[in-house]
C-alpha cells in the first residue's frame, strides 16, 4: 500500500500511466458530452413548468458539481502534498485550480441566464448564490497566492492551506439551500422534487455529469504531464525519454 | 423521439432560446478553448524542452567547449 502510494507520488511513474489514462480520458468525455448535448437539447421532453429553459440543467449541474469537486480534490491534494511532501501532489493541484475556477464561473453565468426567464431576475443575493460566488473568490486566491512568492516552494504550501481552510465552503454550499429560505431551492430543484423525473430527463444529465468528470479527468492528467516536464526537464530520466523518442 | 418538430423550434425553443443557447454555448466554447490551450501549453514546453536538450548536447559535443572545461 505504502509502495503504491509512493510510486504514485514518482512524477517519472505518474508521466507514463497518465500517458496511458489520458488518451482514454479524453475520448471518454468527448463521447459523453456529445451525446449528453445532442440528447438534453434536442430530445428530452420539455419541464411541464418551466418549458425549454429547464435544458440549462444540462450544463449547470454538471459545472456546478466539477467546480465543488475540484475544490475538494485541491484541499486533498494540499494535506497530501503537507503531511507526504509528495509533489506530484501539488503539481497536479496547480494545474487543475484554474478549470475549477472556469467552472464555477461557468454555473453562476449559466444560473444567472436561467435565473433570468425562471425568477425573473438574473441574480439575488441568496445563499446558494452567494456561497458559489465567495467558492469563485477562494479559486482565484488559491490560484494568485501561489504566484505571490519568490520561493515556488513557499507558494505552493500557501495555496496548500488556502485550499484546506477554504473547503469549509463546501458544505456550506451544499446545505445553503436547506438552512436558509432561498430562491434557489424551491424554483429550480422542482425537477428533482417531481417523484418520478422521466428517465429521458435525467439520463441525459447523468451522462453529462459522467462527461464533465471524465474531462477533469484528461485535463488534469494532460496538464501534469506537462507540468512535470516544466519542473523535471532537467532530470536524466526526462532527458532519455526525449532522446529514445525526440 | 426529438423534442422539437422542426430546426427553428429547435433554435427558438420556445422564447427561451437566447437563455439556453447562451448557457449553452458558453460552457461548450469553454470546454473547446480549454482543449486547445491544454494542447498549445503541452506542444511549447515539449519544444522549449526539447531545444534546450538539443543545445546542451551541442555544447557538451563540441571540442573548444571541453578544452575550456579541462
Amino acid at each position: 500500500m505504502w509502495a503504491f502510494f509512493h510510486k504514485l507520488g514518482s512524477p517519472r511513474w505518474f508521466y507514463g500511466i497518465a500517458a496511458r489514462l489520458s488518451p482514454w480520458c479524453w475520448a471518454l468525455a468527448l463521447a459523453l458530452i456529445l451525446i449528453g448535448s445532442v440528447w438534453g437539447l434536442a430530445f428530452a421532453p420539455a419541464d411541464y413548468q418551466q418549458g425549454n429553459s429547464f435544458r440549462i440543467i444540462y450544463v449547470h449541474v454538471p459545472a456546478a458539481f466539477l467546480a465543488q469537486s475540484i475544490f475538494m480534490a485541491l484541499a486533498a491534494s494540499g494535506f497530501v502534498f503537507m503531511v507526504w511532501k509528495i509533489k506530484i501532489a501539488d503539481m497536479a493541484a496547480a494545474m487543475m485550480a484554474p478549470l475549477g475556477a472556469a467552472m464555477t464561473a461557468i454555473a453562476l453565468l449559466s444560473g444567472s441566464v436561467w435565473g433570468k426567464p425562471t425568477w425573473g431576475t438574473w441574480w439575488q443575493w441568496d445563499a446558494r448564490l452567494t456561497s458559489m460566488l465567495i467558492l469563485l473568490f477562494l479559486y482565484l486566491g488559491v490560484m494568485l497566492i501561489r504566484r505571490a512568492f519568490a520561493r515556488p516552494q513557499s507558494g505552493a504550501k500557501a495555496a496548500s492551506v488556502l485550499a484546506m481552510v477554504g473547503v469549509i465552503n463546501i458544505p456550506i454550499i451544499k446545505y445553503s439551500v436547506e438552512w436558509w429560505n432561498t430562491l434557489h431551492q424551491p424554483a429550480s430543484f422542482t425537477i428533482t422534487e417531481r417523484p418520478a423525473m422521466p428517465l429521458e430527463m435525467w439520463m441525459p444529465l447523468l451522462i453529462m455529469v459522467l462527461g464533465f468528470y471524465a474531462f477533469f479527468a484528461a485535463f488534469t492528467l494532460t496538464r501534469t504531464r506537462t507540468e512535470i516536464l516544466r519542473r523535471e526537464g532537467h532530470k536524466r530520466w526526462v532527458k532519455e525519454l526525449f532522446e529514445e523518442r525526440p | 423521439m426529438m423534442a422539437f418538430e422542426s430546426l427553428a423550434e429547435l433554435v427558438s425553443m420556445g422564447s427561451h432560446g437566447p437563455y439556453v443557447w447562451t448557457a449553452w454555448g458558453a460552457t461548450l466554447g469553454f470546454l473547446l478553448l480549454s482543449v486547445i490551450l491544454v494542447r498549445g501549453e503541452s506542444r511549447g514546453v515539449r519544444r522549449t524542452l526539447r531545444r534546450r536538450l538539443r543545445r546542451d548536447a551541442a555544447v557538451a559535443s563540441s571540442p573548444s567547449e571541453d578544452q575550456d572545461e579541462g
